[in-house]
């Protein structure tokens, strides 16, 4: 019941060290030292720079006719042209806006609902606990890709559409995640002395839960935008995207459907496709990194044999 | 130690809490019996304003639940408890708003027990805000008033810190200061100081010493008798969820009546090398409150238990050797 | 003079700061301890009486430097490192950790994890190791034929019972005790301390017992030395600790302690906090929270001295004492 184990390198720093303040476990404190993490952020952030200039960087219509059916590599057009013989690498960069943004939206919308689900299921326990994670099973077992067919064949194929049909179809991982995290915050000294000197449940969620609970919801959000691109990638590979927008996917679709293996047009399918798998990898590799990061487990330190150095001597009263 | 002539601040008698324990699925399925954890099995006492009274007892007695019972944290299944001559044992959760202002508690660990993400400042502000007291400008005078009662001047150099920027006897001093910005009158302190290092505590109790003596109410948990010896005006000594022994803390000290009072103040270790004295171990281990022993709950480890002890449970009275009216024991052979 | 069964000398501890830096958590502590002898080292939080612990063993991450002496029976095995160290651990020298109550592999019957230093070290074998180790759960208290029970059956006195039992497994000749009794109750502290005394006795174990508490360490030990900031302050006999101690913060410590027999004494606080070891240390390391703190003190570091039979502070108040002559 006394003080811990200190680490060797936590012992004895004086009280009040503004120094020292950076608090471990933070955001930025992750995203500025893994290798990891700033490899997949950088990914990212090219991408979504590509896709804000994309009305820059490609003037008139993408999907304009420049040259002949799979007309092959060239110095004018890097990547080629498509079965329509427009300029691939322009459709590439027009496609980078929808991917990215169903991507985001949909992610935001997963995030949201799953959040929300897992506060309050977390947080309130009982009945509300059992209802909304009965809820979620139901969600999980239901498999995605027959309710995406059927839900654009009944609702209609649009943008917005896919970005509910994504949202509502990944929420469930999240909600379990947060529910999780909340049940052990929701256990913390510092909200049950909260409880109790009286404060409301309201105050409870949004002052102290909640802080605790975002970076871990941020960083699975990241996650999910990596799946929710995916997602959207092969709606469309299906046929069931959007007709009138350019996404990565719609373009795979297209080559497909024009015979681009046929035509060895290999430049109309794999870029798009290596397109979508940077993404992923990259929101993957940042997110995996934030989620290892903040984690409530906690860093345990090993008393395992290691091999420490010895060093000779030196005089016995050097001020070190 | 100055004690108020009027009517108790707080009254609690043949207070019951219990647990359930899980059987599982398959302890259902065989209908095993419902089991319980009788944490608080009929505790009675008493605590006047201006008087710090310690319970003391080892894990599993049942102190920390008693404590919680009187702020009602956990349900209790019988018994009274009276606040300032108001039952509240029956108060909805709005009823008992006003009563979280009157009563506090300061928890065992400081580096829980604050929000990380709060500042100083918006941690000790927390308690006003949610009773809506004052305007944001007293609000700030009256953290700024508690964070120097609770030793940490000047105010200014603390309210903007984050707790991880103070050590554990800076935390545990914001959360007395955020304990005490509402003026309660009765202080729950759970084990205020077991995890702070020797040379801090004393600063610490210092503090719970001077509220108590300007008319603070202190409930001290601790299974440190040596602390609890200096600094409380009464001792109560609990074993399986009931008080075996209590009065003045000196009395009880000196002249302790109860065989589990004398075994454990005889094995407590003392400072002074010279002093080892002959401890009187006790065999085994506390068993757990599921299976409370019938008669006396201490007679299977008692080393001074007769026939008698396995059917009667004594009542709480003043033993032969007292030397003072308020010291009472549990036990048929004193 | 007969040689020490084991001695500390100069013994410093260096730890990689991860932004830079270095923290010197043990700086220069020297002690020696003979065979059966109980011996405490006492301290709060920080004052690098684990890490000094762990040192003995050799227990330290790679981020670690290591200098001076631990001579176990004269040989210095922190000579090379790992490879000097590693033949002494748990044969030699055994530990039981603080927390060691979680210390157990949850999935592993008791029995089987206190035979298993015994496979790893050579010591014995099948059912010989079986034998021993039921053997060593009696010495304990804990009846035999609890070795095939799991951890989590066993209440946290049984299991601290336990990781003594396991680190006599290869019959060491010390035994480091790292706060062994600081999550128990009081009787099951008295229970686990009694213990180690008559062990200490009947198989002439030498105990080092690491805590923060120091009327435990009145109690049950011999000798201890009062560590702060990484240093040694004091090294005596129990008795002179407390009766005559020549570090104040030794006197500071026991008065900040309370004690049931103090009646109305003060209990006082010692005022500010230790210095941080990441930075070097002008003079002495207590200096800033001393009450007796005189003119040499801010600048001048205060060297170990002998101020009276095996004892040992180092405090300018002591400075006119000249060194009594060597037994």
């Amino acid at each position: 019941m006394s003080a811990s184990i200190q680490g060797g390198a936590a012992a004895a720093t004086e009280g009040v060290d503004v120094a020292a303040a950076r608090r471990p476990g933070s955001i930025r404190h992750v995203a500025l030292r893994e290798p990891t993490a700033i490899a997949g952020l950088a990914i990212i952030t090219f991408f979504v720079l590509v896709a804000i200039l994309s009305p820059i960087l490609v003037t008139g219509d993408p999907k304009e006719k420049v040259g002949p059916i799979f007309g092959p590599p060239s110095a004018s057009y890097p990547l080629g042209l498509d079965g329509g013989g427009a300029n691939m690498v322009e459709l590439l960069i027009a496609g980078t806006r929808v991917s990215l943004l169903v991507g985001f939206c949909a992610a935001l919308v997963s995030a949201f609902i799953g959040g929300t689900v897992g506060v309050l299921a977390g947080f309130y326990g009982g009945k509300t606990d059992v209802v909304l994670m009965r809820t979620t099973d139901y969600f999980l077992v239901i498999p995605d890709i027959p309710l995406m067919i059927v839900a654009a064949a009944l609702f209609g194929r649009s943008l917005t559409n896919i970005i509910i049909i994504i949202g509502v179809i990944y929420w469930t991982t999240t909600a379990r995640l947060i529910r999780a995290q909340v049940l052990s915050v929701r256990e913390r000294v510092y909200v049950k002395r909260a409880r109790a000197l009286g404060a409301g449940n309201g105050r409870l969620i949004f002052k102290h839960i909640l802080p605790q609970v975002a970076p871990l919801l941020v960083a699975n959000t990241v996650l999910l935008v990596a799946y929710a691109i995916f997602a959207e990638t092969f709606i469309s590979f299906l046929g069931l995207g959007d007709p009138s927008v350019i996404s990565w996917g719609r373009l795979i679709e297209n080559a497909f459907n024009d015979d681009a293996i046929l035509n060895n047009a290999w430049w109309a399918i794999i870029p798009p496709g290596l397109c979508v798998t940077l993404v992923v990898l990259g929101a993957t590799l940042f997110g995996q990194s934030l989620e290892d990061a903040l984690n409530p487990r906690l860093r345990v330190g090993h008393l395992s044999v290691r091999r420490f150095k010895v060093r000779p001597l030196r005089g016995k009263l050097d001020s070190e | 130690m100055s004690t108020n002539g009027s009517k108790p601040l707080l009254e609690v008698e043949d207070l019951v809490a219990s647990y359930p324990v899980g059987r599982g699925l398959v302890g259902a399925a065989k209908r095993e019996p419902k089991l319980e954890v009788h944490a608080v099995d009929g505790v009675s006492f008493a605590l006047n304003r201006g008087e710090m009274l310690a319970l003391v007892g080892e894990s599993g007695c049942g102190k920390t639940s008693t404590a919680q019972s009187v702020l009602r944290l956990i349900e209790t299944s019988g018994g009274s408890i009276r606040f300032d001559g108001q039952e509240i044992t029956g108060l909805s959760s709005k009823d008992l708003r006003p009563l979280r202002r009157r009563i506090q508690i300061v928890y065992q660990d400081p580096y829980e027990s604050l929000d990380p993400r709060f500042r100083v400042g918006a941690t000790i502000e927390e308690p006003l805000q949610v009773h809506r007291i004052g305007s944001k400008e007293e609000r700030r005078e009256e953290v700024k008033r508690a964070l120097e009662v609770a030793g940490l001047t000047p105010p200014e150099l603390y309210i903007d810190r984050y707790p991880h920027e103070l050590s554990g006897g800076q935390r545990q001093r914001v959360a007395i200061a955020a304990s005490l910005v509402l003026h309660p009158e009765l202080l729950v302190a759970d084990e205020p100081v077991s995890m702070l290092d020797v040379s801090v505590r004393a600063g610490i109790l210092s503090i719970l010493d001077e509220l108590r003596d300007n008319g603070l109410a202190v409930l001290m948990i601790t299974h440190d008798l040596s602390t609890a010896a200096h600094y409380a005006d009464r001792i109560a000594v609990m074993y399986l969820g009931r008080i075996v022994e209590e009065g003045p803390t000196r009395e009880v000290i000196e002249n302790p009546q109860h065989p589990y009072t004398r075994a454990l103040l005889s094995v407590v270790p003392k400072r002074d090398p010279r002093d080892r004295g002959t401890p009187q171990i006790l065999r085994g281990e506390t068993p757990n409150s599921i299976h409370i022993p019938a008669g006396c709950r201490f007679n299977p480890r008692c080393p001074m238990a007769i026939a008698e002890c396995k059917t009667v449970d004594p009542e709480l009275r003043r033993p032969a050797a007292s030397r003072d009216p308020e010291h009472l024991a549990a036990c048929i052979r004193v | 003079m007969t040689t020490p069964l084991l001695a500390l000398e100069d013994l410093n501890v260096w730890f990689e700061l991860p932004g830079g830096g270095e923290l010197h958590a043990v700086r220069g502590v020297s002690f020696e301890l003979e065979a059966g002898e109980r011996f405490g080292l006492v301290g709060e939080s920080g004052c690098g009486k684990t890490t000094a612990m762990l040192s003995i063993m050799g227990l330290l991450p790679p981020n670690a430097t290591i200098a001076g002496e631990v001579r176990l029976d004269g040989e210095n095995i922190l000579a090379r490192g790992e490879e000097t160290v590693s033949p002494h651990r748990w044969n030699d020298i055994a530990m039981v950790f603080q927390g060691a109550m979680n210390a157990f592999n949850p999935v592993q019957t008791v029995g089987s994890q206190i035979e298993e230093p015994m496979h790893l070290h050579d010591v014995a074998e099948g059912k010989l190791a079986r034998r021993q180790a039921e053997e060593l759960l009696e010495r304990v208290g804990i009846p035999k034929d609890r070795a095939n029970r799991f951890p989590h059956e066993f209440s946290g006195g049984m299991r601290q019972r336990a990781a003594i039992a396991m680190a006599l497994a290869c019959e060491p000749k010390i035994l480091l005790a790292d706060e062994p009794t600081t999550a128990l109750d009081v009787m099951v502290q008295a229970q686990i301390l009694e213990l180690l005394v008559s062990l200490a006795a009947d198989f002439n174990l030498a105990l080092i017992l690491v805590t923060h508490d120091l009327p435990v360490v009145a109690q049950v030990c011999d000798r201890a030395a009062v560590m702060y900031a990484g240093e040694v302050a004091e090294s005596a006999s129990i008795d002179a600790l407390f009766h005559r101690p020549k570090h104040p913060y030794t006197r500071l410590l026991f008065a900040a302690t309370p004690d049931l027999r103090a009646g109305g004494e003060r209990v006082a606080s010692i005022p500010g906090a230790p210095p941080r070891l990441d930075k070097p240390i002008v003079g002495c390391p207590f200096q800033p929270r001393c009450d007796s703190a005189f003119a040499p003190c801010a600048t001048e570091t205060p060297l170990l001295k002998k101020v009276g039979e095996q004892h040992v502070a180092a405090c300018h108040l002591n400075d006119h004492v000249r060194e009594p002559a060597t037994a």
